[in-house]
């Protein structure tokens, strides 16, 4: 069954859990219960133009909103996705639904991103599998899913896709973008390439190129997902979907979430069930079988082909290439940054942030740089809610005051 | 009360330079540069408190240690670098002098002066490590490390091949300076230094 089918199938029953359940009372500081919406841009004027050449159309995004956008339309935020994410970011889609939006601990009435001073926006990026238009689509002109005939998207084509679904909601200028990871670059590309629409940026955990290591583990999962024989040159939507060549892609990507410390607290050595070695090849080791749980659980919500997408989009990401320089790629920004690293992050580690703040510290762009002290590696951008919240609301606070709106 | 110190730095700061304050606290020495030179400004401070102050004030600022140096910062990126009241919280204060006139044109350097009357006389009479206003600390919880005087500091500068342009003394943060300074390594709590590369 096309997955676009089952997004629509699962977004009715969201609608009436989510209709009972709105008298039952959200827990403190939840966005409450929320639902995902979508849009399509079907008219001829409305053509994705993709920077690797020709233009996806008709296209749909998935997206959420909390809080309430003010009457000035001053007080928008979007945050970003990271390679697994998707337009839940806060909220709960049900009253028993057990998994709250990916980064539900800062976002919400009271919390680092406020919904009741800011309406917060997110959406599944295009090229994702979770409602937005991607490789699992229906391509209009063989009625089938697209498969590897989706065309190749970079994270300049989700920003512009973005931009589109700002339109549709009459926001004309962001008072902020933030994002960890893909979502930081996203945010750096905002910036870049739609200056004049956000007075913000907030990137966490990124990069403005993807590094060489980034692009080897990368490639390490995509070779793991083609090499699965289900994977049918990527048009396996009629039968079974590569799932153990996803969940080594996922094993892989987990292992560069986490960091040295953080395994080792969390596992150690530490034997699953048995006192004893095994001498087969089960999953002894704690660690092995919290993989193979974290493989096996991703291939029931994510799509193969979204994933070799997304990672050539990360891999194609480096804001030198267009412009010469990061320096000169910075040289229109207007907005203000906030620059947030992570000490034990080895995916993009600390250096990497810096030297974004370094390119636009050179032509004298107004940047604050910020090293949250973390052992959780990557993820820590998702956990370590005590050490940023103060500084995230600070900046957004002090931008609120600033903000000017489109010219 | 604004503090006579950041008035007399303030006044050493061209108009609309660009500045790096080192050790900047909660931004407002700043703040204050901004406001009334209209300086293109940042801040460099190791503490969280210190960067949330900052960016809560609307500042650019810096989560850097100043021990590690000042290598996220190019040659001659700025017109001045300033160092107020925390030479002598460093672990290596020469490197950073050093580090201060590379990264700027102009460096001010202001500390408090360990050769004031008071603390001799604590040292010379009491035979106690001082404890005064300026310097509040016990010496086992003391965050100044390397405290120095007057006439150590214009040694450091010959050290380095450092011009002074400029050499202020005070008696408080909050106390006007004197018409003429007499004796000001026994005299003054506080220096203020602005040096160049020569």
């Amino acid at each position: 069954m096309p997955r676009v089918v089952m997004t629509a199938a699962k977004r009715t029953d969201r609608k009436e859990i989510g209709d009972v359940a709105m008298g039952l009372g959200a827990d403190a500081g939840s966005a409450g219960i929320v639902r995902t919406k979508h849009v399509t841009f079907d008219q001829p004027s409305q053509e994705l133009a993709l920077e690797g050449g020709g233009t996806l159309a008709p296209f749909t995004v998935a997206f959420e909103t909390y809080g309430k956008l003010s009457e000035r339309k001053d007080n928008a935020i979007l945050v970003t996705h990271a390679l697994s994410g998707d337009a839940h970011v806060a909220g709960r889609h049900s009253a028993n639904d057990q998994r709250p939006g990916w980064w539900d601990m800062m976002i919400g009435p009271g919390k680092g991103l406020d919904t009741d001073k800011y309406f917060v926006i997110s959406s599944n990026v295009i090229g994702g599998c979770s409602g937005s238009t991607g490789p699992a689509s229906e391509n209009p002109a063989t009625g089938r899913p697209y498969g590897t005939d989706f065309p190749i998207i970079t994270i300049a084509d989700m920003v512009n896709a973005q931009a589109m679904l700002l339109d549709h909601l009459g926001v004309e200028k962001l008072l902020a973008a933030v994002g960890g990871s893909m979502g930081g670059m996203q945010v750096l590309e905002w910036a870049v390439s739609h200056p004049g629409r956000v007075h913000l940026c907030l990137p966490l955990a990124t990069a403005a190129r993807q590094p060489t290591q980034a692009i080897a583990f990368n490639e390490v999962g995509r070779q793991a997902i083609m090499a699965d024989p289900d994977w049918r040159g990527g048009h396996y939507y009629d039968g079974k979907p590569p799932a153990k060549g996803l969940s080594v892609a996922r094993m892989v990507g987990h292992i560069t979430y986490l960091s040295d410390e953080a395994m080792q607290e969390k596992f150690g050595r530490r034997l699953r069930d048995i006192h004893d070695y095994s001498f087969t090849f089960s999953a002894d080791f704690e660690v092995e079988s919290y993989l193979r749980h974290q493989g096996l659980s991703f291939t029931n919500r994510f799509d193969a082909n979204t994933y070799l997408y997304i990672t050539r989009a990360l891999d194609y990401f480096d804001l030198t290439r267009r412009h010469g320089s990061l320096v000169q790629a910075f040289r229109d920004v207007t907005a203000r940054f906030l620059v947030l690293a992570f000490s034990s992050d080895w995916l993009h580690p600390p250096y990497q942030l810096k030297e974004i703040v370094s390119a636009l510290r050179a032509t004298h762009k107004h940047v604050s740089y910020y090293e949250v002290e973390s052992h959780y590696g990557h993820d820590a951008f998702l956990l370590e809610r005590e050490k940023m919240e103060g500084i995230i609301g600070a900046f957004l606070a002090s931008g609120a005051r600033t903000f000017v709106p489109a010219s | 009360m604004r503090r006579i110190d950041y008035k007399l730095i303030a006044d050493l700061v061209p108009h609309g330079s660009t500045v790096l304050d080192l050790a900047c606290g909660d931004g407002e020495l700043l703040n204050q540069l901004i406001r009334d030179k209209g300086v293109r400004g940042s801040g460099v401070d190791v503490s969280q408190e210190a960067v949330e102050a900052c960016v809560t004030k609307g500042l650019s600022v810096f989560h850097g240690d100043l021990d590690a140096g000042l290598a996220d910062f190019a040659d001659g990126s700025h017109d001045v670098v300033i160092l107020s009241m925390s030479l002598q919280q460093l672990r290596r204060p020469r490197m950073i002098v050093r580090e201060m006139v590379r990264v700027g044109r102009q460096a001010i350097v202001s500390f408090p002066n360990f050769a004031h009357w008071t603390p001799r006389l604590q040292l010379f009479l009491g035979g106690r490590m001082p404890v005064s206003r300026d310097l509040p600390h016990q010496w086992w919880d003391t965050p100044n490390i390397h405290l120095c005087t007057i006439k150590d500091f214009r040694a450091l500068c010959l050290e380095e091949g450092l011009r002074i342009e400029h050499e202020l003394y005070l008696s408080g943060i909050h106390t006007q300076p004197p018409q003429r300074a007499v004796l000001p390594n026994l005299m003054a709590r506080l220096a203020i230094f602005a040096v160049t590369r020569c």
